[in-house]
């Protein structure tokens, strides 16, 4: 490799990258728009679940009950019906997507130590929000009636019964167990496949596009010399890029950030190396901007959202599938991002997703190297 | 072949393109520090040639040698020692003269202490002293066409290779561009050209005339003209051009017929005898002869009669 022509690919490289419009709106705006849609887009949480209630004794002590609906965060009572074809009808419309009714006898039963039944109806539609939403009622009832039998104990005379057994759970490295914790660490990898695979994927393209290839490979320059000239400044962009979304995930999204910055540098070079190199890799074989640009979207964006953990966790998938996620880069920077940010973990311990992303880094860098000709046919 | 003064070899170069033959063994040599001209029709063969001896096509036969390195084996080494235009301008429009100047000094690894004499000296070449910070792409055709000859020779290349490098540039570019490749030739570097207009070929030292992939005719132009101008010209203003040519195309003691300008040109065995048997026949035909004069054969009669010659469409003019 001569040092001189590799400057000068990488030096012809920047000026180009500064002066084209359209590549400092990939760089800049892309990965800022993408984990502002992605941040705030993608939410697991169900909370403020719609809900209709229906008090059919309308007592002190049902309303009382209903209270504890309205208070929690996981419900908004939309509106409080009088007739049970209201509640139906709202659930038919979709104006709320849980329902529960509260019997005539609510009080009176309770007082004389008998069991009430509460009819809770959910939309199934959202399989997902509906398991919650039972989840969270079946705790908010089951925290009532505790204090009911309690109080009735009491009455009894008898002592402050406890119930024997209790679970007092901790929720380690996302204490809140917010969803955005493990979204956005997921969204920097994610952005970073998509950002990355495009930059590159413009290169070489581009030359032959304008014409400008035949002038190239008439002069001494090799086919590596054109890849690390062109791929060095991407890596620098690429690296800028990674940072502004790690900073956006820790100050805006409020994210920790608990790992050590080198793993995350080392890491972050690891899946640029991926990513860039299959860019120019789409570049080389499609030889038109807009087919690689094309391919690049397609063959990054989807594995990366559906096959990396993102969205489905990779233990929940059919075994099939499970094998074929070890094909996907971006499912181990995600690993790795999701440690750096939330556990802090040693990287000794996820030696096994740096080996794969090592594994990709060099193989793809192989594959992109050989793929480029310096023929004309 | 004496490979010591001897700047391009080729001996039986083949290309195909599937089952279309592009160039069907060709052979030529070119001396060292000769302007040879490489003519033909659009689709002769030229391009291909000029890429394959460039090592951006691999020859399907035959060999190459550029320099005294195999094309096909050494294309890297040959790359280093050759200058090469493109028949289409490609240099970086988004970059501006100094930038595509150091770019390509980079590619071609201009030591540091020529760097700046020979950049200096392709500004002054092009003409583009005090433009250095202009943008190609808002350059004139002819300014693009010095900077782009700039470009390929900032390395002092012993064969420079140009593909059509006059094509769409006013005659005054040109002109100025030929005394550069002269310049250069005065100083050793052997120019490969192609070319399809006939002055420039005029220029050259030494001529290849190529149609469908072979070679019709090689020489100087001044043997070209004598050698293959078998008989007389003759320049012909009539009415009708068209039913004339038709006419004549057939019409006995005429060897070849076809349109110059506003003119037929003819190929007759005698021209003092052909005079009044050409006048003669067109007036039978109702057609009135305004001019028929005896002319001296230039290259491009040459060529359209070589190239019809085998092509046999005489009507088909490949000169535009």
């Amino acid at each position: 490799m001569n040092i001189n022509r590799l400057l000068a690919m990488a030096g012809k490289e920047i000026i180009q990258i500064k002066r084209d419009a359209r590549s400092i709106g990939i760089v800049i705006a892309m990965p800022l728009v993408m984990m502002l849609a992605f941040g705030y887009g993608v939410s697991f949480d169900t909370k403020h679940i719609p809900l209709y209630v229906y008090d059919m004794e309308g007592s002190r002590q049902s309303q009382d009950f209903l209270k504890r609906f309205q208070s929690s965060i996981y419900f908004r009572v939309v509106k409080s019906v009088t007739t049970y074809r209201e509640l139906v009808q709202a659930l038919d419309d979709g104006k709320c997507q849980m329902g529960i009714v509260v019997p005539a006898d609510f009080s009176s039963r309770l007082s004389s130590g008998e069991t009430v039944a509460i009819q809770a109806l959910i939309d199934g539609t959202d399989s997902n929000s509906a398991n919650l939403g039972m989840g969270y009622s079946q705790a908010i009832i089951q925290a009532y009636s505790q204090q009911v039998t309690t109080q009735w104990q009491q009455r009894q005379g008898h002592a402050n019964v406890l119930p024997p057994i209790s679970v007092d759970s901790r929720t380690w490295f996302n204490e809140s167990l917010e969803s955005m914790a493990t979204i956005v660490p997921g969204v920097v990898a994610l952005v970073m496949a998509v950002v990355g695979t495009f930059l590159t994927s413009l290169t070489i393209a581009r030359e032959w596009e304008r014409g400008t290839m035949e002038q190239l490979i008439s002069t001494p320059v090799t086919p590596m010399e054109i890849m690390f000239g062109k791929l060095t400044p991407y890596m620098v962009v690429g690296l800028f890029d990674t940072c502004v979304c790690a900073a956006m995930g820790v100050w805006w999204f409020g994210v920790p950030f608990r790992g050590h910055v080198w793993v995350f540098f080392l890491s972050s070079i690891l899946f640029l190396t991926v990513v860039l190199s299959m860019g120019y890799f789409f570049s080389v074989v499609a030889k038109t901007q807009l087919a690689a640009s094309q391919i690049s979207l397609i063959a990054t964006f989807l594995p990366a959202f559906l096959l990396s953990g993102f969205i489905y966790p990779i233990d929940q998938m059919p075994a099939v599938i499970q094998v074929i996620t070890h094909a996907v880069p971006a499912r181990y920077y995600m690993a790795i991002l999701r440690d750096v940010f939330l556990k802090g973990t040693p990287i000794l311990l996820m030696w096994r997703d740096f080996a794969g992303l090592a594994l990709f880094a060099l193989l793809l860098a192989v594959v992109a190297s050989r793929a480029f000709k310096k023929r004309l046919e | 072949m004496n490979g010591a003064s001897s700047a391009v070899v080729v001996t039986d170069l083949v290309k195909r393109f599937g089952d279309f033959v592009a160039v069907d063994a060709i052979s030529l040599e070119a001396r060292k520090g000769e302007i040879f001209g490489f003519l033909g029709p659009n689709g002769a063969g030229k391009s291909t040639t000029i890429r394959m001896l460039c090592g951006l096509l691999r020859p399907t036969s035959g060999q190459a040698q550029v320099s005294g390195l195999d094309v096909a084996t050494q294309p890297e080494q040959v790359r280093q020692n050759i200058g090469y235009m493109s028949q289409k301008f490609s240099l970086y429009n988004d970059l501006t003269v100094s930038e595509n100047l150091n770019f390509f000094a980079g590619m071609y690894s201009v030591g540091r202490s020529d760097l700046t004499s020979r950049l200096d000296w392709a500004i002054d070449m092009a003409g583009l002293r005090g433009r250095e910070n202009s943008f190609t792409g808002t350059l004139a055709a002819g300014w693009k066409q010095r900077l782009a000859l700039g470009c390929a020779v900032l390395h002092r290349p012993q064969v420079l290779f140009l593909d059509e490098p006059t094509s769409g540039v006013d005659p005054l570019s040109r002109r100025k561009f030929w005394d550069m490749i002269h310049t250069m030739a005065a100083e050793g570097v052997t120019v490969f050209v192609t070319t399809h207009y006939m002055d420039e070929a005029e220029y050259c030292n030494r001529l290849v005339l190529i149609d469908r992939g072979k070679i019709v005719a090689s020489g100087s132009p001044l043997e070209l003209k004598q050698k293959y101008m078998a008989g007389d010209l003759l320049l012909v203003e009539c009415d009708e051009i068209g039913t004339a040519l038709e006419l004549l195309q057939g019409a006995p003691g005429v060897d070849d017929a076809a349109i110059f300008g506003n003119a037929l040109h003819l190929v007759v065995p005698k021209a003092s005898a052909a005079i009044a048997a050409v006048t003669s026949y067109l007036s039978q035909h109702g057609i009135t002869v305004q001019t028929i004069e005896p002319i001296r054969p230039s290259l491009e009669d040459v060529f359209v009669s070589l190239t019809t010659a085998r092509t046999g469409a005489a009507t088909e003019k490949p000169i535009p």
